[in-house]
């Protein structure tokens, strides 16, 4: 794996399969978000003030606020939810695995007497999992492309989704694999011949 | 002058005195009366750390067991008080450590808290019970170590909602093997994970303990080992309540539940897996308080749940509860006094449950003992304020966040002032409110002439001048704690209505339009408050006097200015225009 990350996650495409709001082709932020930011940013706005100065210094900031597209709440304490709260419902946001906190997954591989597990939170990319799959079971699995999946490996990676699909490592982006990989199986590469056809 | 009792037969009339206004009422009868009531009093509240110091308290208190204190505003609870504000308890243990060798009870309000102030209060007090810290920091589990270590008649240890530095779960492992005096444990706000075999073997030695919050860290199919080994429980927090769903774990659980004949109140849920709720259904309806505010299950399961608490008294949850959630709600939980719903999605632009206003209004409708609510929604209309209202006057505590800043009546496009008004007109009890959506400065007309009884109010984003403000200031008789946030309030109201201030605990203002000038007069002419201001601009006497502050904090005190404040904030003194700690 000599690549760098950027170009790994060029290769996968991932702008393509992204799931976003807004016409497909576009790379602006949604219309609706960024008539409520500006909306929001008015409402501050019309807040009368005493201080000529100080509708000054307001402005400045508001305008930072309202230049870039920012999503509708993002005054600072508002809406008034505890810090402690506010992370427990991210996290929860993700379904976890069946093993409650953090999200360990079963490893097999084909032939290999027994299982890992490890903790997908703990990698940042693909890069990342699969170097570590290598280390751990100590196999090659080969770069990943749209085409021909991992063509040319000894072994693939696959993955079981939340409707127990066996898909193949590497097509969706990587936010959207962390949350519907139940467990990871690294087949023999002659196997997953037939996932890549797909 | 004779007096009819002896001194110990007074004070052992005293002793009967609990509440601190009964006892301040006595020490003003006459300089005996207040000499023997000072020696004999042994818990002191102090709602804001700044408004005394230590010496002062000790100086009048010298046999206090326990202290109760709070330290930061509200509004630091939403990230809106910098990072190194203060409220810092350690110069309060230094104290108390050689006045009160006897202290028994700390319970902290957002205080910053100390290993050190830790580890000082584990060697100074040999009879420390009690410990609560509410929304603390500062501290790590090292510090609960030492507690736990050397407290040998620890009752309570309770960490509500702290932001502990957790750097193992190995603290829990220093009670020792002879303590057994535990009543209350409540480690929830920890992540590491404790030694299990440790914990067992505590909760099975403490034969009086009666609340046990877990972390999340404890898995559900250990739970009933700690069950079986505390059936006398009143108060349970489970760890995370999700596991793969195997009918041997369901079996052990549910058995383990139906032990605890005592259980009032339950709580944690994390990661809940619906399947293994139904587990609780034997102790359900014992049960008086249920806080399933992180749990992230749906409505259907929620009602499930709910509808077999038929004594319910208070309810958090989520807002998966729905609509049609609360009004399963108001129909099968007739004692129902207190509902707070969270909103699961706080940030998100659209809606993303069917949560609206008629959840809270069906509850209104069929609870009849309802006095207590905070309800977050993205829709409000007068009508259906009114409607609350007039279901539940005698309504103490009334706090509604509508998601979206300045909403107004979704019905009728107007302001939410007529709502809110029928609150106050209505509620005569209400002692606490905070608003929301599109208000004018008629509401503070409405709050100002009917809210007689308000002690705290919080608001943000609302009214048009200083009028609301006056409003407020000049009709609310009971206010003790006003909280303001990006309101049009100014110069005038507050300095119109500086002498008010002193009847308060404190006041708070932030991006309002406050002038520094304002802040120096009011600092001049109220001595006896401490004006502060908090701004990381820079020092506001390098821009114009008629600049509004950032932050305004006022509050009474007898202690002065305080000695520790953070390079932003700024105290108004009246002998100089501005003075640096």
């Amino acid at each position: 794996m000599e690549r760098s990350a950027a170009a790994f996650e060029n290769d996968l495409n991932l702008k393509a399969t992204e799931l976003r709001l807004g016409l497909p082709g576009t790379d602006n932020e949604p219309d609706h978000q960024q008539s409520s930011s500006s909306s929001s940013s008015q409402l501050i706005k019309n807040n009368k003030r005493s201080c000529s100065e100080m509708d000054g210094a307001r402005q400045t900031g508001q305008q930072q606020e309202s230049g870039a597209p920012a999503p509708k709440a993002q005054v600072v304490g508002w809406p008034p939810v505890r810090n402690y709260r506010k992370n427990v419902l991210e996290q929860q946001k993700k379904p976890e695995s069946d093993t409650g906190s953090g999200m360990f997954v079963k490893v097999s591989m084909d032939g290999a007497p027994y299982l890992r597990k490890i903790d997908l939170k703990f990698y940042k990319n693909y890069l990342d999992l699969l170097k570590a799959l290598e280390n751990m079971f100590k196999c090659t699995i080969g770069v990943y492309s749209e085409r021909e999946g991992y063509n040319g490996s000894e072994y693939a990676p696959t993955y079981e989704d939340k409707d127990g699909d066996w898909m193949l490592v590497g097509d969706v982006p990587w936010d959207m694999f962390v949350t519907s990989c139940r467990r990871l199986r690294i087949m023999k590469g002659s196997e997953a011949k037939g996932l890549a056809c797909l | 002058m004779a007096y009819s009792f002896p001194e110990e037969v007074l004070e052992h009339v005293f002793s009967f005195l609990s509440s601190d206004r009964d006892r301040n009422a006595v020490s003003l009868v006459c300089k005996s009366w207040y000499e023997i009531e000072r020696w004999c009093r042994r818990r002191v509240f102090i709602g804001n750390c700044y408004a005394v110091s230590p010496d002062i308290v000790i100086r009048r208190f010298p046999e206090v067991r326990a202290l109760e204190m709070k330290g930061k505003p509200h509004f630091a609870d939403f990230n809106l008080v910098p990072e190194g504000w203060g409220a810092y308890v350690h110069p309060w243990i230094r104290a108390m450590s050689a006045a009160y060798p006897l202290l028994e009870e700390i319970k902290l309000k957002r205080m910053v808290v100390t290993d050190e102030s830790l580890e000082l209060i584990a060697r100074s007090f040999k009879n420390f019970k009690v410990l609560v810290l509410s929304s603390c920091e500062g501290f790590t589990t090292d510090g609960l170590a030492s507690i736990a270590a050397n407290c040998r008649n620890l009752r309570e240890l309770d960490l509500r909602e702290s932001e502990v530095e957790d750097l193992s779960g190995h603290w829990l492992s220093h009670f020792p093997d002879n303590c057994t005096s535990l009543v209350s444990l409540n480690m929830s706000c920890l992540g590491s994970e404790v030694s299990f075999s440790a914990l067992e073997r505590l909760v099975a030695r403490c034969p009086n303990l009666r609340t046990l919050r877990l972390n999340r860290a404890v898995p559900i199919e250990k739970l009933p080992n700690l069950l079986h080994r505390a059936p006398q429980l009143v108060e349970l927090g489970t760890g995370a309540y999700s596991a793969e769903i195997r009918s041997d774990i369901f079996s052990n659980l549910a058995e383990a539940f139906s032990v605890c004949k005592q259980l009032k109140g339950l709580s944690g849920f994390w990661d809940v897996v619906p399947a293994f709720l139904p587990a609780m259904y034997s102790v359900c309806s014992g049960i008086t308080s249920l806080n399933l505010s992180y749990a992230t299950i749906q409505s259907p399961d929620l009602v499930k749940l709910v509808s077999q608490c038929r004594n319910l008294q208070r309810l958090w949850v989520l807002d998966y509860i729905e609509d049609t959630g609360l009004e399963a709600l108001a129909a099968s939980c007739k004692d129902l006094q207190e509902l707070r719903v969270f909103p699961s999605d706080p940030f998100g632009a659209e809606p993303n449950v069917a949560l609206t206003e008629q959840g809270l209004v069906s509850v209104s409708e069929g609870c009849p003992k309802l006095q207590s609510v905070l309800y977050f929604c993205r829709q409000m209309s007068n009508a259906a304020l009114v409607t609350i209202a007039r279901n539940r006057p005698e309504m103490i505590r009334f706090r509604l966040c509508i998601i979206e800043p300045q909403a107004p009546d979704y019905l009728t496009l107007e302001p939410l002032d007529a709502g809110f008004g029928a609150i106050v007109e209505n509620c005569k009890e209400l002692r606490r409110l905070s608003m929301s959506g599109l208000l004018t400065d008629k509401v503070f007309e409405y709050i100002g002439n009917h809210a007689k009884k308000l002690e705290m109010l919080s608001i943000a984003f609302a009214g048009d001048s200083d009028l609301g403000l006056h409003h407020v200031l000049s009709g609310c008789e009971s206010l003790r704690k006003l909280e303001i946030r990006d309101c049009p309030f100014g110069d005038k109201a507050l300095l119109a209505n500086a002498a008010k201030l002193e009847t308060m605990r404190s006041l708070w203002m932030s991006s309002c339009s406050v002038s520094f000038g304002a802040c120096k007069l009011l600092g001049q002419k109220m001595p006896r408050l401490n004006v502060e201001v908090i701004d990381e601009r820079g020092p506001p006497d390098s821009r114009p006097e008629s600049c509004p502050v950032e932050k305004l904090y006022v509050y009474r005190t007898v202690a002065g200015r305080r000695a520790d404040m953070p390079g932003f904030v700024w105290t108004m003194d009246g002998d100089k225009s501005l003075t640096f700690s």
